[in-house]
């Protein structure tokens, strides 16, 4: 089943019967180095990552020397990496779980409601004196420590995009696998992989996106008053920021912008390109997606090889799975037997939450005393503020923008490729300019947040209302043409309904986005200034840099109740909305 | 096409329910007569594949409403028959397809495949679907190599057995394409292939051509009953849900008609026409007309009902009470007749009342017995007898009064209905249900919501298939657009009691308005989510045409129209 996937000529049948001799040859001699370079890379920074903690401890800085940065730069993607895989992992087993078993689903999809509003902090001050722990003496627990932080800002929109695939399968396509009586294993890969294939990697992109903008705070782990800092492109620019050293910083970004571009040309364009074999659409779609990279490897043998070589392990693992049993082999248990189980498991899970929301009020009384809540929500409600200004200054901002563009669609070509680079380029590299710019005019880092956070967050709404606004069907807009429907009417009748879906969409991700942003934009340093402001970014961020457990605890609790009661009370209804009266399709 | 070689290597590790398999195929090749589809069935009783016995499916909504789809349906599938299921939408075919397959489970009654009771999906069965359901990212080899594969065959073996099916199918050629490169009558044939390849003991086809074009369809129906003919395919029965009667008539060896909501048996109706069959022999197009009459008898009769009720004028305050009861009312009635239901198909089938106690294995011989007799000679007889089972199923549904699914509205529009009286106005005297719909391209489900809500608001009358128009539907076709609106404003009211239940809650509320949601809920009281969304959006709808009402999706209001204050 597997060997399917690596069989890259499948798509186009005839790529290689029309393509020369001398053509394949070159594919193959790219191809080969591309792939011996690639190891070659990985040879190389390979027995760094588990080297022994010299005598001085972990470092807490790292050099700040450019010649560093294209190691450095390797470090971090292949963290990235790392992380996307582990995510991956993560995203089918939970995503298969919540959506197979109807009790778990119950759980597990508030639970990643709330995992996803959660910072990334959270998790790193709970868990890295475990990973320390589990390496001793060598840097692999602070690098285990980093890839664990990545992996939190990557994995949970891509478990709830395999989750909605799979609740959206389409019936009959169900129904076919259980009437020709597939394995579990083999309808995982016939049917729930490609049909969620998709989405799936335009959430990959997405996080990857998310990844590089924690990078910083991944890579130079400042918890417990203590900084861990690993060989990476992010723990440079902070170095770099904390020397004060501009130039530096300069040609970090310069970095990242090629490292970005080329992810882009070598990674994601041949991948979207590929999926679009996934899609289920009954004919072809109009215009096809291209890849240089694509066609190089179509050319090549490659896929021949890896196909060989896989195989014998496809089928083994074919085999070894069949004991699992089949899909949808057995039918489930009566309506009555089945509600009384509801009941049961409905009141265990009742009790325990009940009992873990007593236990946690119960030691906040104990240490910190129930008013550090009220503290908390102070703070959170003017971080609320913060990101409410952000959504609908960018909402002003780029939703005419963005319309503008999609509606024309030579420039959204030309537009959209760059929107996408700087939506995945990390904002917060440019965070030192800005603090300067900030102390140089005496603005106040109140108000400077907002713009901090937005730097990061802004590129989801355009980026979206750019899409939304190229999939007006022509037909509506030489309707107003034909009508003389100009100016604010055409915005009002036409514009805003027609991209007001889009915008949610990206409105949901840039607020949540900017939740997550305020713990780096709350609190920013640039050499000696350190600016602080009011919010619940900052709160938590200083109470895991000086181990106040019960603090960051408090912290992140507040902010995971503050996202998911915006998303309830806000965003959910206005989806509703959106594809209630403005679907377009 | 020789399979048998590979036969156990298919069947490979199902052995449990593939050794009565292996049994009977051997039992088939020694014992099958030269026409194939003569089996003689009194023998023994192995030649049964699947027995579905008192089939019943109800489903609960979130709210806790318990709504039934199929109502108590028994049925054999014999080895070495055609059936195929015919039904207007509503009445569950597809349902209790899957129900056979074992891809649903029926709420209550068992489904055996070869005297094993079934707890999971049907393993004897290989289905064939309407939207062909293929891997879009799976060549059309992979697609059909893929149930090979689910058993485990090796390699080299399931690429064979795959080129032999897609050869047999007429898809040679295309074993390297995908999907969406071909065309729907080519998706097909590889959903075919797929099926085919498995041998099964039962080909399950559900709508397998409806979403073909009529040239395409009549072509793939043909390679079917030309696979099936030869006899090489290994196939040992086929079951085909269809709604299209011609089909039905065209492919099957017997034809089970079911009635709707809930989904019910109404008549077997065997089917001994010589093939290759003939669209255009008397017999064929009698048997057609025949069916026609089934489907529409209970739906005529209904609609009487509903002019009775809607005459005797309940007071207006108790309306919505009037529906709970009625209902109420119906769900009683509904269970009280589950035990007289399943001797109707008996009776349809010309059984005498003595036989009515008749044990399963009689029934067989019962339907082997017409079966085996020379069709011409008993052609007239069927006839017959499917006229006095016509009777008897009047008296049935005359009985069944209150029975829920007379409260339905048709789904059609007012624009439907004016276009389809104006066809209907040309013919001076009626026109024969069969003719019409094939004037129109429709099917049946295309054709009868129309046909129904017609005669609901008495501008049509059918009679054993024939419909002609009234002297109000005649009167409302020439019409000006005021006076249509306000004649159907009229019959709407008299006609169709959501439509009158409303506007009388409507007049009754002092504020002229209700939430939706209310009507919503007492419909959904009664009827599946979906179906009580219909049913509500239906009402509006033709409220609205008859400017009675209107009804305001953002803030879930009905409000009265000013035209009717």
């Amino acid at each position: 089943m597997t060997n399917r996937f690596f069989n890259f000529n499948r798509a186009a049948p005839d790529a290689r019967s029309d393509v020369s001799f001398t053509r394949r040859l070159v594919s193959d001699c790219v191809v080969t180095v591309g792939v011996l370079a690639l190891f070659g890379l990985i040879a190389w920074i390979l027995p760094a990552i588990d080297a022994p903690v010299g005598p001085e401890g972990i470092p807490s800085t790292v050099s700040t020397d450019p010649s560093n940065l294209p190691y450095y730069a390797l470090r971090s993607v292949f963290r990235m990496a790392i992380a996307l895989f582990i995510s991956l992992i993560f995203t089918f087993v939970y995503g298969l779980a919540a959506a197979r078993s109807r009790r778990l689903g119950k759980i597990l999809i508030p639970l990643l409601d709330i995992l996803q509003s959660v910072p990334i902090l959270g998790f790193l001050s709970a868990t890295v004196t475990i990973w320390l722990a589990l390496f001793p003496g060598s840097m692999m627990g602070v690098e285990a420590a980093s890839i664990f932080a990545i992996f939190t800002s990557q994995a949970w929109n891509m478990t709830f995009a395999f989750y909605r695939s799979l609740q959206s399968e389409p019936k009959e396509l169900d129904e076919a696998v259980r009437n020709l009586r597939l394995s579990h294993w083999q309808r995982f890969w016939v049917l729930d992989v490609p049909n969620s294939m998709i989405p799936l990697l335009w959430n990959m992109m997405m996080s990857v996106g998310g990844g590089w903008f924690f990078l910083t705070a991944s890579e130079m782990i400042s918890v417990n008053n203590r900084t861990y800092a690993l060989p990476g492109i992010g723990s440079y620019v902070e170095a770099a920021a904390a020397e004060q050293q501009p130039d530096k910083i300069g040609w970090a970004i310069l970095t990242m912008v090629i490292v970005v571009v080329a992810i882009d040309i070598l990674v994601w364009k041949p991948l979207t390109a590929w999926a679009e074999k996934f899609r289920i659409t009954q004919s072809e779609s109009t215009e096809p997606k291209r890849s240089a990279v694509l066609t190089l490897i179509r050319q090549s043998h490659i896929d021949d090889l890896l196909a060989r070589i896989l195989r014998p392990l496809g089928q083994f693992l074919d085999w070894i799975t069949r004991p699992l049993g089949r899909t949808g082999s057995k039918w489930g248990a009566k309506p009555s037997r089945r509600r009384a189980g509801d009941i049961v498991f409905a009141a265990i899970i009742g009790i325990l939450v009940i009992a873990g929301t007593a236990e946690l009020m119960i030691s906040i009384a104990r240490t910190t005393g129930l008013a550090e809540l009220g503290t908390a929500f102070g703070l959170g409600s003017i971080t609320f503020l913060r990101v409410a200004l952000l959504t609908a200054l960018c909402s002003i901002v780029w939703v005419p923008v963005g319309a503008i563009i999609g509606m024309n669609p030579k420039v959204s070509r030309l537009i959209q490729p760059l929107v996408q680079v700087l939506a995945s380029f990390p904002a917060n590299f440019i965070f030192p300019f800005v603090v300067m710019v900030f102390v140089l005019w005496n603005i106040s880092i109140n108000w400077g947040s907002i713009l901090l956070m937005a730097l990061g967050t802004q590129w989801y709404i355009l980026f979206n209302v750019i899409a939304g606004a190229s999939a007006i069907p022509d037909d509506l807009v030489e309707m107003t043409r034909n009508f003389h429907i100009t100016g604010w009417m055409k915005w009002k009748t036409l514009i805003l309904p027609a991209v007001f879906g889009s915008w949610v969409t990206g409105g949901i991700t840039a607020a949540g986005g900017a939740w997550n942003a305020s713990i780096v934009s709350e609190i920013v340093s640039y050499g000696h200034h350190t600016l602080v402001a009011k919010g619940l970014g900052s709160y938590i961020a200083e109470a895991t840099a000086h181990a106040e457990g019960m603090k960051t605890i408090i912290g992140v609790t507040v902010m995971a109740i503050f996202v998911v009661a915006v998303n309830y009370l806000f965003w959910n209804p206005l989806e509703r909305l959106a594809a209630r009266r403005f679907n377009i399709a | 096409m020789n399979f048998n070689k590979l036969r156990k290597a298919i069947t490979g590790d199902t052995e449990a329910d593939t050794i009565t398999t292996i049994d009977t195929r051997e039992h088939k090749h020694n014992h099958r007569p030269v026409n194939p589809h003569f089996v003689d069935l009194d023998a023994d009783n192995a030649g049964t594949v699947i027995e579905a016995s008192h089939i019943s499916q109800s489903f609960t909504s979130e709210k806790g409403n318990e709504t039934t789809v199929l109502d108590d349906i028994s049925f054999d599938l014999h080895e070495g028959e055609i059936v195929a299921i015919l039904g207007r939408s509503g009445a569950g075919k597809s349902t209790f397809l899957r129900i056979l397959a074992g891809l649903i489970p029926p709420s209550t009654g068992q489904v055996s495949y070869r005297d094993k009771e079934l707890n999971g999906p049907n393993p004897g069965v290989a289905l064939v679907f309407q939207t062909f359901a293929l891997m879009p990212w799976l060549s059309v080899k992979d697609n059909v190599e893929l149930g090979l594969e689910a058993r485990g065959i090796p390699r080299a073996q399931r690429e064979k057995m795959a080129l032999e099916a897609i050869d047999a199918i007429g898809l040679d050629g295309f074993e390297s394409a995908y999907p969406k490169e071909l065309s729907g009558g080519m998706k097909q044939r590889i959903g075919i292939a797929r099926a085919l390849v498995l041998q099964p003991d039962a080909l399950f086809m559900d709508e397998p051509f409806s979403a073909l074009d009529v040239l395409t369809a009549e072509n793939l129906r043909q390679e079917v009953l030309k696979l099936w003919n030869d006899n090489q395919s290994g196939i040992k029965s086929i079951l085909i849900v269809t709604h299209n009667i011609e089909e039905a008539v065209q492919m099957a060896d017997r034809v089970v008609v079911l009635g709707s909501h809930p989904g019910h048996l109404i008549a077997q109706v065997p089917v001994d026409l010589p093939r290759p069959r003939d669209k255009h022999t008397p017999e064929f197009e009698a048997m057609v007309d025949k069916l026609y009459t089934i489907l529409t008898g209970q739906e005529s009769q209904n609609n009487n009902e509903n002019a009775e009720e809607s005459s005797d004028n309940a007071p207006a305050d108790q309306s919505t009470s009037a529906i709970q009861r009625k209902e109420a009312a119906a769900s009683d009635a509904a269970t009280s007749q589950t035990d007289e239901n399943p001797q109707t198909p008996e009776d349809a089938g010309g059984a005498n009342a003595s036989d009515k106690q008749n044990s399963k294995d009689e029934r067989n011989q019962d339907v082997a017995g017409k079966q085996t007799t020379d069709g011409r000679k008993t052609h007239d007889a069927t006839q017959a007898k499917a006229n006095e089972k016509l009777t008897a199923h009047e008296n049935d549904t005359k009985a069944k009064n209150t029975d829920a699914g007379t409260e339905l509205l048709p789904n059609a529009t007012p624009g439907g209905l004016a276009g389809l009286l104006d066809v209907v106005s040309n013919y001076q005297d009626g026109v024969d249900l069969s003719d019409l719909a094939a004037d129109l391209s429709f099917e049946v489900d295309d054709l009868f919501p129309l046909i129904d809500a017609a005669t609901m608001l008495s501008l049509l009358t059918v009679n054993n298939g024939h419909c002609s128009i009234t002297k109000e539907g005649d009167r409302w076709c020439h019409a000006g657009v005021l006076e249509a609106k306000q004649m159907f404003a009229q019959l709407v009211m008299d006609h169709a009691p959501l439509v009158r239940t409303i506007d009388r809650a409507l007049h009754n509320n002092p504020d002229k308005d209700l939430r939706g949601e209310l009507i919503l809920d007492l419909l959904r009281s009664q009827h599946t989510d979906e179906e009580a969304q219909q049913q509500f959006d239906i009402a509006v709808t033709w409220g609205r045409y008859g400017e009675l009402f209107d009804y305001d999706s953002d803030d879930d209001k009905l409000t009265l129209d000013d035209a009717d204050k």
